[in-house]
C-alpha cells in the first residue's frame, strides 16, 4: 500500500505528542523527587544541587523491604490458587462441557461489571467475623473470589476451542479426567495461562480499595494500599512524595518492561474479551 | 448435545455391529464420570466466588434495608435508605458526578482514541509505533494510586500544568485546579483521561489493523474524502472495539475510586464526591451502613443498566 508522505509525518507527529503527554507527567516527578527535601519547587525545573539521597530517604521512611515483601507474600497467595481454580472451572465449562453450564458462566460473566465498592462493607464484616481483619489473608481470600469471573471467562475461551479428539485419545488410553487435565490440558494451555498470571499479578499489586478498608497496617498492604498510606504522612513533603511514588511504582514498570510484548497482548486481549 | 459416533476403537478393531451397544454403553459411563468430575473441577471456584462475591452482594441487599452502626442491634427501615439516596443532595450529587465523570473517562479518550489511531494507523508496523506501544501503555500498568499523586502535584498551584500555563501567556487562568470548586471534578477527570486514553488509542488500532486495505483503495476510486473515509469504513468496522473501549472505561466512571480518594478526598466541599469514595465514607466514617448499602446497590445496579445495552447495541449487529 502506497503510504502518502504527508500522511506518515502526521502519523509520526501524533505519535510523538501521544508519548510526550504519557511521559512527561513522570519526567516532572522525577525532576521534583530531586530537590531538596520539604522545598516547594517549580513543575519542571532541574535542581541546582540534586539530591539523588531522596530516593534512599524514601526508601527508609517508607519502609520499602517490607512493602516489597507484603506485596510479593499478596501475590504469591493470590495468583497461584486463582490460575488453579480459573483453570479448573473454565475446563470443566469449555472443554468437559458440563449439563448446567450456560447458567453457570452467566453467573461468573455477572461478576465482570462489578465494582468492588458495591461489597467492600459486607466483606469488612465477613472478614471480621473470620478473625482476620489487619492480615494478609484479609486481602487475599476476597481477591481470590473476585478474580474468578475474569479466569472462568478467560479460561473458558481458550478450552471451548480445544478439539474433543485430544481427550478422546487419552481416555482410550486409559487416563482420568483428573490426569488428562494436567498431562495434557494444562500444558497445551500455558500461553492463556500465562497471560492470566500477568494480568492476576498486575492487579493484585495495584489492588488499593480492598487493602485500605481491610489492612490498617500498611507494611501488610498491596504496594498501592501502601503508597496511600505514604501519602497521608509524607503528602506535604512534595520531594520525598516524589521519590516515593517513583519506588513504589518502579516494580511495576520493571516487570511491564521485561514481559512487555505478552502484558500489552494480554491486555488488550483480556479487555476485548472483558 | 448427543453425537452417535461410534467408540473408535470399536471401529478400528472392525466389529460386527453386535458389538455396537456395549460400546454406547462405555461411552454413556465415560460421558457420566465426565458429568461428575466436571462438577468437582468447577466446584472450588464457584464456592470461592459465591463465599466471597455473590454473598456478600445479597448481603450488601440485605443491609440496605436496615439501619446498623456497624456494632449495635439494627432495625428494619424498609426503603427508607434509597429515598435518602435519592433525595438527600449529599448523596444523589455522587451519581450525578459519577456520570459527569463519563464525559470524561470515556467520551474523550474514545473521541480521542479514534482520532489518533486512525491518524497513526498507517504507520501502525513502523519502529516508532512498536515503542509508543509501549509508552502509551504505562498508565494502564502503573498503580492507579501513584497517577493520582502524579497529577496533584502537575495540576497543584505550583505545577506544570500551571507553569505552561503561564508561558503560554495564560497565567490568568492558573489556579490550583483540584482546589477549585468550579475545576475539581473536570481535573480528576483529566487524570482519568489520561489513564484510560492509551488503552482506547490500542484497542482501536489493533481493531483497525484488520480492516482489509482494499476497502480503502475502493473508496479512494469512488474519490471519496479522508473524513467521509473515516466515517464509512474506519469507525464501523471497529464498532465492537469502540463497545470494548466503552464498556471498559464507563466502569471505570462510575466506579471510580482510587484517584479520587488520591487527588482531591471528593472536595472541596462535596465537589468530586463519586459513589465509591461516599460508600466508603459512610460505611466506614459515618457508621452507616445502611445508607452505605443503598447506595452500593444503586451503584451496582447503574453500572449493568449501562453496560448491558452497550454490549447489545455492538455484539448484534456486527
Amino acid at each position: 500500500m502506497i503510504v502518502g508522505r504527508r500522511e506518515a509525518w502526521t502519523g509520526r507527529l501524533f505519535l510523538v505528542a501521544l508519548m510526550a503527554v504519557t511521559i512527561i507527567p513522570f519526567v516532572s516527578l522525577f525532576v521534583t523527587a530531586l530537590h531538596p527535601s520539604g522545598s516547594y519547587p517549580l513543575g519542571l525545573q532541574w535542581p541546582d544541587d540534586p539530591q539523588w539521597g531522596n530516593f534512599a530517604e524514601a526508601f527508609r521512611v517508607s519502609n520499602m523491604s517490607a512493602l516489597l515483601e507484603s506485596s510479593a507474600l499478596i501475590v504469591a497467595g493470590v495468583v497461584p490458587v486463582a490460575l488453579l481454580l480459573g483453570t479448573m472451572a473454565g475446563f470443566a465449562i469449555g472443554h468437559l462441557r458440563i449439563a448446567g453450564r450456560r447458567a453457570l458462566f452467566l453467573l461468573f460473566v455477572f461478576g465482570l461489571t462489578l465494582p468492588y465498592e458495591g461489597i467492600v462493607t459486607p466483606l469488612y464484616y465477613q472478614i471480621r467475623d473470620l478473625g482476620l481483619l489487619n492480615t494478609r489473608w484479609a486481602i487475599i481470600l476476597p481477591l481470590i473470589g473476585l478474580f474468578m469471573p475474569f479466569a472462568v471467562f478467560w479460561m473458558r475461551a481458550h478450552f471451548i476451542n480445544v478439539p474433543d479428539e485430544i481427550s478422546e485419545a487419552a481416555e482410550m488410553d486409559g487416563a482420568s479426567v483428573w490426569q488428562q487435565f494436567w498431562r495434557i490440558h494444562v500444558p497445551l494451555a500455558m500461553p492463556a495461562i500465562s497471560s492470566l498470571a500477568i494480568l492476576m499479578f498486575l492487579w493484585s499489586w495495584n489492588q488499593f480499595l480492598l487493602a485500605i478498608v481491610l489492612v490498617d497496617d500498611p507494611a501488610k498492604r498491596t504496594m498501592a494500599g501502601a503508597l496511600g498510606a505514604f501519602q497521608g504522612q509524607w503528602g506535604t513533603n512534595i520531594p520525598l512524595l516524589c521519590a516515593g511514588s517513583l519506588l513504589i511504582l518502579a516494580p511495576t514498570l520493571l516487570v511491564f518492561l521485561v514481559f512487555q510484548r505478552r502484558f500489552v497482548a494480554a491486555l488488550l486481549q483480556g479487555s476485548v474479551k472483558g | 448435545m448427543a453425537r452417535p459416533i461410534l467408540d473408535p476403537a470399536v471401529e478400528a478393531a472392525g466389529s460386527p455391529p453386535a458389538t455396537v451397544p456395549n460400546g454406547w454403553t462405555v461411552r454413556r459411563t465415560r460421558r457420566r464420570a465426565r458429568q461428575t468430575a466436571g462438577w468437582l473441577f468447577a466446584a472450588p471456584a464457584l464456592a470461592a466466588y459465591t463465599i466471597f462475591v455473590l454473598w456478600p452482594m445479597g448481603l450488601t441487599v440485605q443491609y440496605s434495608l436496615y439501619q446498623w452502626n456497624g456494632i449495635g442491634a439494627s432495625t428494619w427501615v424498609g426503603l427508607d435508605n434509597y429515598r435518602r439516596v435519592f433525595t438527600d443532595p449529599e448523596l444523589f450529587d455522587t451519581i450525578l458526578h459519577a456520570f459527569e465523570l463519563i464525559l470524561y473517562f470515556c467520551v474523550v479518550p474514545v473521541v480521542l482514541g479514534l482520532a489518533i489511531a486512525n491518524t497513526i494507523r498507517r504507520i501502525a508496523t513502523t519502529r516508532l509505533a512498536l515503542v509508543a506501544r509501549t509508552v502509551i501503555f504505562i498508565p494502564q500498568v502503573i498503580p492507579l494510586v501513584a497517577a493520582g499523586i502524579t497529577w496533584s502535584w502537575l495540576l497543584a498551584s505550583d505545577g506544570l500544568v500551571n507553569q505552561v500555563l503561564s508561558a503560554v501567556g495564560l497565567g490568568g487562568v492558573t489556579r490550583a485546579w483540584l482546589g477549585d470548586f468550579g475545576t475539581a471534578l473536570p481535573a480528576v477527570g483529566v487524570i482519568g483521561a489520561w489513564v484510560l486514553l492509551g488503552l482506547c488509542t490500542l484497542l482501536l488500532l489493533a481493531g483497525m489493523s484488520k480492516i482489509d486495505p482494499a476497502l480503502y483503495e475502493a473508496a479512494r476510486i469512488d474519490s471519496a474524502g479522508p473524513l467521509r473515509e473515516f466515517f464509512s469504513i474506519t469507525v464501523p468496522s471497529v464498532r465492537q472495539e469502540i463497545g470494548v473501549c466503552v464498556t471498559v472505561t464507563v466502569i471505570a466512571a462510575l466506579a471510580s475510586f482510587d484517584i479520587i480518594y488520591i487527588s482531591t478526598q471528593g472536595g472541596p466541599g462535596n465537589s468530586t464526591m463519586v459513589p465509591g469514595l461516599e460508600i466508603y465514607r459512610q460505611a466506614f466514617f459515618n457508621r452507616e451502613v445502611g445508607v452505605a448499602s443503598a447506595l452500593a446497590v444503586v451503584l451496582m445496579v447503574l453500572v449493568l443498566a449501562c453496560v448491558l445495552p452497550i454490549q447489545r447495541l455492538t455484539r448484534e449487529t456486527s
